[in-house]
């Protein structure tokens, strides 16, 4: 199974932090340095693949976005490596050209698209058209735009 | 600025972002947190009601507070309330917040089942599926007592949503990983098997990892799911690129379900079943092929897709590890991938062949490849492909290639990179030791080691190369001669010094006859390294310099000079000072008679496990050494040390053999241990008239347990005592290590004679294979016999290596008068003897104690007062325990909590105690909680006898 899933920016700003396993927020904090500071050490085009602890990580640069997947140690990398890139599509699905300042103001959509994606760090849906088909079901369920503009910003 | 946001766009949200994306500094964004969070709570507490809307807003600023590193004390109850909301968009985010930021307070989590538990039953899948996301992410055990009788329910209902049934799934999965006592798949199993046959692939492929982890766990019941994976795979793999629509990815079909159907097969032996194997075989074949085809696409994500499933089609035929074709085939492919101008890919063939090598159909093939990884190792670009690399050579390396890979490895560890130099270090050290059929190489190749990166040469490598020097008298002369010559250097690692001193102290004089090695000149060369050594390596040299007064009378007069010097004599090290004292007075009163005797050469050492090898196991992980590894080294080990394996122990055989001179042993020719169960019925009528309330000395040998208590919380005493004998104790723990030491006392004015002991250690008994040694108790036979009034003693050295319940036993059986005694005693080893004590405030104390909130993890008991209540005498038992005692934690001054950190080889276990007296009443309350709940059990039961 996965464990986590982080997304920083090249500067080690942390964008989404998805945590499959209950974990302390001390046990956190330690976990995302130590991620940013391997991850954000690594030479170009050195492999994808790294062992930490007793698990595999598995990160990919997209743009200015990192990307960091931590599987157990059984689980199979390459495979792990397209999970990423699948929710990347996804993300660029429904953003449209997803750029890392709509997964900032829309962080909660960011973690939405995700659940409908994995649950519990196994995958939940393959299937592009199936999770985008679930997000936009729920879009419909929103009220529209108009509604919010009229309401008082603070 | 807010334009970045999508579909329902919260403004203040918004705007509150570009707030904080714009502040400078660290300082302005914590202001501009705190101004929110202060406007967040008033509006919170204001007395308007406040919309579902701007509810939803606070509740998302909030979350997106806490997400960006900050503390945040409230808002749970507002997110709770958007839970019940009938709009999907506050529900949703109402479920975020539940999920990311969880909290065990019970209220809340009685109103979020509720939600749950309405959201569950409202028959709208789109609810009912954040629902289940939501049980997914907090996966806590109230969740799982409230929701794991449903879940299986709403999983094989025949009118479930197919989008339902996914979360379904691996909403039960997460709930049986955390509770599996809770989740009783019964009368399910065979439904959810056949989720493996369901036509939407989106069902199959989250069931299966539900299925996965129950076939783990409950092999038997769920083995029907091997033909439905094998079929459901194979007509995976015989579809062309496109049938399988949008399950296919980049022209893979169904990469995903492919590779855990294979991960589910790796669960069970190969199919009995004839037609069902060779379909296997057949699509593993098909796989394999398809590797050579060339690509339907250029993207990287195809190649990476079709790959995955090679990888884990080769790991199915590894797990196998019973069709030579394939494994060979297996091996020729990885062997194509090391040369791949992927890097990605040459990473992952030499992991994989790592463990192709422990395979006796593939090593050959393996090792074909040598020049390739060697290859590797020097010139990768990227550390962690040479690790595998290094892992690989370590692996495939056996009696034909180990000179060349030893020297390849140390050629590369002048360049290796810092992190891996340790590890390096170890597994060229048991390489050299393990396939040594030339002892000079041996020793060559520490040397080198240590010339080459002393600094990473473990004691127990330096250790190493001295045990087998002195077990194998063939290397001896050669290893001196090494030495000395290396030594030379102008500037040698501190641990090649160490290694110099004691080889020259006890075979010096196998080279002394060379002038240019002569005494003196030995003498001379290790004493200008004296002054730039640490401690441990001066005393080591001083005890060398006293083995050269004795191995060449000649040096005396030079090496008492050294020895008399103030920087010696007067050294402001004890230890130093106290060998240069007592080493300048032997060597001065001591004839040389005596003196040969007391610094004669070293006996062989016992043989062991290689303790570098331990080193390396505990450094990666007993799984990481693979097991066929380990048999070797057991097997070839005793080749290398086979001297000195077998010399001790048949002397200790022969003696013990000897020290029995029981009658009955020579008529039945049977070892020592024989006559010792026979003799009883003889022995015990004498011994009941002569000690009759000596109940323990009685030959059935009951075991003594009130000693054991006694011991708790002390480490010193009188363990036991009867008219005979007397046993005392002594004993020191440090960290997961401790000491005892046994004194057993002669009361009477006859000898015991065929005195033995021996120790057992729970879990060593029974004979089951796979039943875990939880300590690791060693020592050295007694002297068989104890003359009157005399007392020996026996030093017993302990490892914890996990967590323990029971305490090892002590037997005892000596003769006494011509009776057999037998006694057995338990040894007060108990898990708290390797606590270190943690001093924590009370904020820690009690965020630790929360946390550690799951009902097993606490063991409670209220019990009468046994002992005195008197303060004083509870702190010095609460100290003897082990923990630390924490003042001003606990609000009531009567009460003592302590914390402290139980340390096993494998693991450290926190525990928290808690014990709350009532005077009036002579109770106690005492509550503990671990990290473990067989620690807190073990610990509560034997605390509650203490007070």
């Amino acid at each position: 199974m996965m464990r986590f899933l982080l997304l920083f920016s090249r500067q080690g700003k942390l964008r989404l932090q998805k945590w499959f396993t209950p974990m302390s927020e001390r046990e956190k904090k330690k976990i995302i340095r130590d991620m940013t500071t391997m991850v954000l050490a690594r030479q170009p085009r050195s492999c994808n693949f790294l062992h930490w602890k007793d698990l595999k990580v598995i990160y990919k640069r997209y743009a200015s976005l990192y990307f960091c997947l931590a599987i157990e140690n059984q689980e199979n990398e390459l495979i792990a490596l397209e999970v990423i890139h699948r929710y990347v599509e996804l993300l660029d699905k429904y953003f449209g050209n997803v750029c890392e300042l709509d997964i900032i103001f829309n962080f909660e959509k960011a973690y939405f698209i995700l659940d409908e994606f994995l649950i519990g760090g196994e995958i939940q849906e393959t299937s592009k058209q199936m999770v985008n088909r679930s997000i936009e079901a729920s879009d419909m369920l929103q009220e529209t735009m108009e509604e919010y503009m009229s309401k008082p910003a603070f | 600025m807010p334009a970045v946001s999508k579909g329902d766009g919260m403004r203040g949200l918004a705007v509150f972002i570009s707030d904080i994306r714009n502040c400078k500094s660290k300082e302005a964004e914590i202001k501009r947190i705190n101004k929110e969070l202060a406007n967040i709570r008033s509006k919170f507490k204001g007395d308007k009601a406040l919309d579902g809307y701007s509810k939803k807003k606070y509740v998302c600023k909030l979350l997106f507070i806490f997400l960006l590193g900050h503390d945040i004390d409230f808002g749970h109850m507002e997110a709770v309330n958007l839970l019940s909301s009938n709009k999907y968009t506050e529900k949703q985010i109402g479920y975020l917040f539940i999920s990311v930021l969880v909290n065990s307070n019970s209220e809340l989590i009685r109103l979020i089942n509720n939600a749950i538990k309405n959201d569950l039953s409202s028959r709208n899948p789109t609810f009912m599926c954040l629902a289940l996301h939501c049980i997914a992410n907090v996966g806590s055990r109230e969740m799982a007592e409230a929701f794991a009788s449903e879940i299986p329910r709403i999983l094989v209902a025949g009118d479930t949503m197919d989008s339902v049934k996914q979360s379904a799934a691996l909403c039960l999965l997460r709930l049986y990983k955390t509770s599996p006592d809770l989740v009783l798949m019964g009368e399910w199993t065979s439904r959810v098997v056949h989720l493996l046959n369901d036509q939407h692939m989106g069902v199959v492929t989250a069931a299966i990892s539900l299925i996965t982890c129950l076939s783990q766990k409950n092999p038997d019941e769920f083995k029907t799911c091997v033909s439905l994976a094998v079929s459901r795979l194979s007509r995976i793999v015989s579809s062309a690129s496109t049938d399988l629509q949008d399950y296919t990815y980049y022209f893979v079909p169904a990469p995903w379900l492919s590779c855990k159907l294979l991960r589910l097969l790796q669960c069970y032996p190969p199919p009995e079943d004839g037609a069902v194997k060779g379909r296997l075989v057949e699509c593993l074949e098909t796989i394999l092929n398809k590797a050579q085809e060339p690509p339907k696409s250029k993207k990287v994500q195809h190649s990476n897709a079709k790959n995955a499933i090679l990888f884990e089609a080769i790991s199915l035929i590894i797990h196998y590890d019973s069709e030579p074709n394939l494994l060979v085939r297996a091996c020729n492919q990885l062997g194509q991938f090391l040369q791949h101008r992927e890097t990605n890919l040459r990473y992952l063939a030499l992991e994989s062949m790592c463990t192709l090598a422990s395979s006796e159909f593939s090593h050959e093939a393996v090792k074909t490849h040598i020049e390739t990884v060697i290859n590797a190792l020097k010139t990768e670009r990227d550390v962690s492909v040479r690790q595998r690399a290094a892992d690989l050579l370590y692996a495939m390396c056996d009696r034909s290639n180990a000179k060349q890979i030893v020297a390849e490895m140390l050629s590369y560890l002048e360049t290796a990179d810092y992190s891996i130099r340790e590890e390096m270090v170890l597994k060229v050290a048991i390489l050299a030791e393990k396939y040594a059929v030339d002892y000079s190489w041996y020793v060559d190749t520490i040397l080198n080691l240590i010339r080459i990166a002393g600094d990473y040469v473990s004691e127990e490598v330096w250790y190493r190369v001295i045990q087998i020097v002195i077990n194998r008298d063939d290397v001896q002369g050669y290893a001196a001669k090494t030495v000395f010559e290396a030594l030379q250097a102008p500037a040698c690692h501190e641990n090649m010094v160490k290694v110099g001193g004691y080889i020259l102290g006890e075979f010096g004089n196998l080279i002394a006859g060379d002038p240019r090695s002569s005494p003196l000149v030995q003498f001379n060369l290790l004493h200008s390294k004296f002054h730039l050594c640490s401690v441990p390596t001066r005393a080591l040299l001083l005890s060398a310099y006293i083995k050269f007064i004795n191995l060449f009378p000649e040096t005396k007069a030079t090496i008492q000079e050294v020895l008399r010097c103030d920087s010696q004599i007067r050294n402001s090290d004890v230890e130093l000072q106290q060998r240069a004292v007592e080493y300048l007075k032997l060597s001065s009163i001591a004839s040389t008679d005596v003196l040969a005797t007391v610094l004669e050469e070293m006996p062989p050492f016992p043989e062991r496990e290689s303790s570098i090898l331990a080193k390396l196991k505990k450094k990666k992980g007993p799984g990481a050494v693979s097991v066929p590894d380990l048999e070797d080294g057991k097997r070839e080990g005793g080749e290398l040390n086979g001297g000195g394996e077998r010399g001790p122990d048949s002397a200790a055989m022969s003696a013990s053999n000897a020290s029995t001179p029981s009658p009955s042993a020579d008529l039945l020719g049977m070892r020592s241990a024989a006559p010792m169960s026979a003799a009883p019925t003889s022995a015990g009528s004498l011994l009941v008239d002569v000690f009759s309330e000596a109940g323990p000395a009685a030959p059935s040998a009951a075991v003594n347990d009130d000693g054991f208590l006694r011991f708790v919380c002390k480490n010193n005493g009188v363990l036991f005592e009867n008219q005979l004998l007397q046993i005392g104790i002594k004993s020191e723990y440090r960290q997961n290590l401790g000491r005892m030491y046994l004194f057993y006392g002669n009361k009477t004015s006859v000898q015991f004679a065929s005195f033995t002991t021996t120790v057992s250690c729970p879990g060593e008994l029974q004979s089951h294979i796979l039943s875990i040694l939880r300590l690791n108790v060693q020592t050295k036979p007694v002297e068989p016999v104890v003359e009157g009034g005399a007392q020996i003693q026996q030093v017993l050295n302990i490892e914890c290596l996990t967590d323990f319940s029971e305490a090892p036993l002590l037997n005892i059986k000596f003769r006494y008068g011509g009776a057999l005694q037998n006694l057995s005693l338990k040894l007060p080893v108990t898990i708290n003897k390797f606590f270190q004590p943690t001093e924590m405030t009370s904020h820690d104390f009690f965020q630790r104690w929360k946390q550690l909130s799951q009902p097993q993890q606490e063991a409670q008991k209220i019990f009468k007062a046994n002992h005195s209540m008197d303060t004083e005498v509870l702190k010095a038992k609460l100290l003897g325990l082990g923990t630390a005692l924490l003042d001003d934690v606990d609000p009531n001054p009567e009460n003592y909590v302590c914390a402290g950190v139980i340390q096993t080889k494998g693991q450290q276990v926190g525990c928290l105690l808690r014990l709350e007296p009532n005077g009036q009443a002579q109770m106690y309350r005492l509550t503990l909680r671990c990290s473990k709940d067989s620690v807190s059990l073990r610990l509560c039961e034997l605390l509650a006898q203490q007070f």
